[in-house]
């Protein structure tokens, strides 16, 4: 049951873009299209896996005042690994996503998660809460990526949905980025506020 | 290999034409978290820029002198973050013997900085586009005046959309920075076309 709530706290409660609000560089920046964000998505689920996996295992030998350069360091060898399998693989989508995946060092949510989570949980209850938060932020990059591909474009994953009848191309500009991102935040924070206030009500009667 | 630009030029054109910040979304985490306030915006500031110069130069010359006569481009992302955490810390334990003034005022945002993806891209930049010594250091420099620049107008925004009654509820916080930040983004891209710089 923990391991279940682990998962749905990164998905929905703790959604790390839309409730934390970290990570924000390549969120708004690998989101011009949905498949792209998809692989960005992807890319980050694995390296917080991986790197959520190897801080928990050495959390008892990491002497305290130097392990933020020591995850910072695992995390490193992890994204140098998934750069060179998509270089390998998925060579087209590895020349889009360009400087954004050796970003991935210096992402907040995989270096958070390993100072407050993983440093101090087991592997396993480690391995949930990095499958939830990257699964919460995949989720969260495919859904900026589908709006502004479908308001920029008309398409979602390359789909068209209206075809040409609406583009609006500054959504694919780094100002679209901004303004979806900051509608989409207030749409979250409105559903939110709707159900603490149904709830409040709930309680009265 | 280098690209053919004038140093000044590039550094222009990284201050407003291709804002670290604004054009390529790096070092948006500490951007939005910080620009609450003025004051720790203005150190944050400064601090970016002073360690973003101070790494591209040291990056430059452990790319070119170290890690490409020894064919290890494959651990460059490693040594860079390694690098960058060195100069922090050591920047740090200076500014601390050095002035406890500037330390109370710049010092608290230094470990910030290592996670700060602005300072890794701009040396990831500097090494993907080969731009030479003086470049980088011109590149760089012009990079931290660029975000410092970016977050000091932000901070001077927010400071008076914070207060405002009429943002509506849902878009307190986050949501109404982004929409500013959107809305600068747009005034930024007025300038590109005047220099074209990659």
């Amino acid at each position: 049951m923990a391991n279940i709530k682990n998962l749905k706290a990164g998905l929905f409660q703790q959604n790390p873009t839309f409730i934390q609000v970290l990570g924000m560089c390549p969120t708004l920046a690998t989101t011009t299209n949905a498949e792209n964000a998809l692989g960005m998505g992807l890319a980050t689920l694995a390296v917080l896996i991986l790197s959520n996996i190897v801080v928990s295992l050495i959390k008892k030998w990491v002497p305290k005042n130097i392990r933020i350069p020591i995850y910072i360091v695992v995390i490193a060898s992890f994204v140098t690994m998934v750069d060179l399998l998509m270089h390998g693989y998925t060579y087209d989508l590895w020349k889009t996503l360009g400087l954004f995946i050796p970003l991935i060092v210096v992402n907040c949510i995989i270096l958070g998660r390993a100072e407050s989570f993983a440093s101090k949980n087991s592997v396993l209850d480690s391995i949930y809460d990095a499958l939830g938060m990257g699964l919460g932020f995949t989720g969260s990059l495919i859904l900026l990526g589908s709006v502004r591909e479908l308001l920029g474009n008309g398409t979602i994953f390359g789909l068209p949905i209206w075809g040409d009848a609406m583009k609006l191309y500054v959504m694919i500009l780094p100002p679209g980025a901004f303004l979806v991102l900051g509608m989409l935040l207030a749409m979250f924070n409105s559903i939110g506020i709707h159900n603490r206030n149904k709830a409040k009500a709930g309680e009265k009667k | 290999m280098a690209p053919n630009i004038n140093p000044f030029i590039l550094f222009f054109a990284s201050i407003f034409t291709s804002n670290i910040l604004l054009a390529n979304f790096l070092g948006m985490c500490s951007f939005i978290s910080i620009s609450k306030d003025i004051t720790s915006s203005n150190g944050l500031g400064m601090a970016v820029t002073m360690v973003m110069t101070i790494t591209t130069a040291l990056n430059w010359i452990v790319y070119n002198k170290i890690i490409v006569p020894l064919g290890l481009e494959y651990l460059r992302y490693i040594i860079f973050i390694i690098v960058i955490a060195a100069v922090v810390q050591i920047l740090e334990m200076l500014i601390d013997r050095l002035s406890p003034n500037l330390y109370m005022s710049l010092g608290i945002f230094l470990p910030l900085i290592t996670v700060n993806c602005a300072i890794l891209g701009v040396s990831l930049f500097m090494q993907l586009r080969y731009y030479t010594f003086i470049q980088s250091i011109f590149y760089g420099l012009g990079s931290g005046l660029g975000w410092w620049l970016a977050i000091m107008a932000l901070a001077a925004i927010r400071k008076r959309v914070d207060k405002s009654p009429n943002v509506p509820a849902a878009l307190k916080g986050p949501g109404v920075t982004l929409i500013i930040i959107g809305i600068m983004a747009m005034a930024f891209i007025g300038f590109s076309g005047m220099l074209n710089v990659q």
